[in-house]
């Protein structure tokens, strides 16, 4: 074979494959979404579960599943951001910093289940918080941590030098320039960055098998002290959320319709998702505009 | 603004707000250490216990091929786990390396700028499906279909169904890795090929590849962890038979797996749950060696 059937034949390959990459997406969601979206209603969306029999909906566990998310974001950012901003801004160029990079490096590459196990020891059984909306945001925040850190930092880094030294030639302590002038240009990246990393949170289930449960206790909607057992934002029920719910239908729960269920479900998690990239990638070109155009009008 | 032109107020307040932004910083990355800290203790603690208390011998655990943890018999041999999570995480880099480097190469080489504004999306939403919506499909579509591949010969769930659910998985993370490091090759060495007469495979093959090899099989290597973690997709396809695979098509167990099934089902302290947190050490174990590995090969790479 000559050099050029040669490339003839690998460029072809090479787009195949290719094509098949975008296939391959297209048949998993065109699959989950013709399946999943015939099952949707707004029944299905607000309705309990059910155990033994048909017709369950999700309706506690997408409540779960949002309510869940927001804890969990509450706990990572600001420790995440913080973790950050060291690393952009405080560590220096020595042994420790190196070290720490390797810590978050690690911490991003523990198995998912592993965090869990983890939560389930230390958090649901030593601190005795149980099967908990509480224990599953910690685990999810440790599990998510690395991806903020790294977020912030890559966030910061890329804020031009000049706006940090007109800081330093106005005066102003460190602190300072990171709160006022850093944080508003590093924060499009930042939000954006944010909101994808909330995605992920959103469809991981290993790490909450064993922290927030498999089961969530009757919940009342019209109860909103988070003090009573079996109100819907009490940190210290147990929660299922929409993920866990597709995994337990799957292989634990007796239900006959359970194909169907998960079809739905899954098409939920999936529009989840999709929602939240292009809110990411929407917002992420909405707040660059503003400051822009802002700068224009000055 | 007037205190900041050096009067001692504006001293102090600088110091203050300085203070204020080293405790914050340093309290969250002192956290992160304590956490990181406490994960590898009480893994390892809890894992270590089934050697150390329960008198499991881990020569037993590591290559011992039988497994039947209740009873006066009982045995602990968690090989056909360790087996099963090799194989099939092997397997998955198998499909998802070749495939993932050929599309880096679309994006940057074949139709650089137009097929990066495609594949770029369809790999970030790759990335974002989560693993139980991949293992769910696995078990309506591709468990169904591989059956009928065998004419019924086989329940479809096994080997081969983990490993190819997986490697759609993958396939991302080895993706992007494989398309940051043909961004970053310098344009001299594509243009010194090409002037020498060489054709664009010819450039890849000889110049972009071999020079790029360390980070390639970075993002391989990753994808290999990736694989060897991940716990919920893979258990609802792989068919969970306690046995080392004898072919693609029979049913086994991955060390995820046998976790996540038996983790609630047995009771805390005893063997039958000690032996699985010995399998969460090895987990840790596995992600260690895994990123000692990238590192070297991160040292390795010419660029």
């Amino acid at each position: 074979m000559n050099a050029k059937t040669a490339d003839k034949v690998a460029t072809g390959v090479i787009i195949f494959f290719a094509v098949l990459i975008v296939a391959i997406l297209g048949g998993l969601l065109g699959y989950i979404l013709v399946r999943g979206l015939s099952h949707i209603s707004w029944d299905f969306l607000t309705s309990p579960s059910q155990n033994f029999k048909a017709g369950g909906g999700i309706g506690p566990q997408l409540f779960n599943s949002l309510f869940l998310l927001v804890l969990t974001m509450i706990i990572t950012v600001p420790i995440g951001l913080g973790g950050g901003i060291y690393m952009s801004e405080y560590a220096k160029d020595n042994k420790l910093t190196g070290f720490i990079r390797l810590v978050v490096e690690v911490l991003s590459s523990f198995p998912s289940i592993v965090v869990g196990l983890f939560g389930l020891l230390l958090f649901v059984n030593t601190f005795g918080l149980g099967y908990s909306l509480l224990s599953g945001a910690i685990a999810l925040a440790i599990f998510n941590l690395p991806l903020m850190v790294r977020i912030t930092e890559q966030s910061f880094r890329a804020v031009p030098r000049e706006q940090k030294e007109a800081g330093l030639a106005l005066g102003l302590s460190k602190w300072k320039i990171i709160t006022s002038i850093l944080l508003p240009v590093a924060l499009p990246s930042l939000i954006t960055g944010t909101i994808l990393a909330a995605g992920r949170v959103f469809g991981e289930a290993a790490a909450l098998l064993f922290t927030s449960g498999m089961t969530t206790p009757p919940l009342d909607f019209g109860d909103w002290n988070p003090l009573h057992p079996r109100s819907p934002i009490n940190p210290l029920r147990s929660a299922e959320t929409l993920a866990v719910h597709i995994w337990k239908v799957n292989s634990e729960a007796r239900i006959p319709d359970a194909k169907e269920v998960s079809a739905g479900a899954s098409a939920v998690l999936v529009i989840m998702v999709l929602i939240f990239n292009l809110i990411a990638r929407w917002f992420g070109r909405f707040v660059y505009r503003r400051i822009t155009a802002s700068k224009r009008m000055d | 603004m007037e205190n900041n032109k050096g009067s001692a107020g504006g001293f102090a307040r600088h110091r203050r707000e300085d203070l204020i932004g080293k405790t914050y910083t340093y309290i969250c990355v002192l956290l992160l250490i304590i956490v990181i800290t406490a994960i590898v203790y009480f893994v390892a603690s809890k894992g270590l216990a089934t050697f150390i208390t329960d008198g499991v011998s881990p020569v037993e655990f590591l290559f011992g091929t039988h497994w039947n943890p209740v009873g006066d018999n009982a045995s602990f041999g968690a090989l056909p786990f360790i087996a099963g999570s090799f194989i099939v995480s092997l397997l998955a880099a198998l499909i998802a390396g070749p495939l993932s480097i050929c599309a880096a190469l679309f994006m940057t080489e074949i139709v650089p700028g137009k097929g990066k504004r495609i594949l770029q999306p369809v790999i970030e939403l790759l990335s974002g499906i989560p693993s139980v919506v991949y293992g769910f499909i696995g078990l309506t579509v591709l468990v169904p279909f591989i059956s009928a591949l065998t004419g019924g010969d086989s329940i479809g769930y096994g080997v081969a169904a983990g490993a190819l659910v997986l490697s759609v998985m993958i396939l991302p993370t080895i993706t992007s890795i494989a398309a940051d490091a043909l961004a970053s090759l310098p344009r001299g060495l594509r243009e010194a090929s090409y002037a020498l007469g060489a054709t664009r495979w010819q450039t890849i093959y000889r110049v972009i590849l071999p020079t790029l090899a360390p980070s390639l099989w970075t993002g391989i290597i990753l994808g290999i962890a990736r694989a060897f973690g991940e716990a919920l997709a893979v258990q609802m396809v792989i068919g969970n038979a306690p046995f080392i695979p004898k072919s693609l098509l029979t049913s086994a167990s991955t060390l995820t797996s046998v976790i996540t099934l038996n983790m609630t089902n047995t009771s805390t302290g005893s063997v039958q749950n000690n032996v699985l947190w010995s399998m969460a050490l090895m987990l840790l174990f596995m992600t260690f060696v895994f990123i000692i590995v990238v590192r070297l090969l991160q040292r390795r790479n010419k660029l």
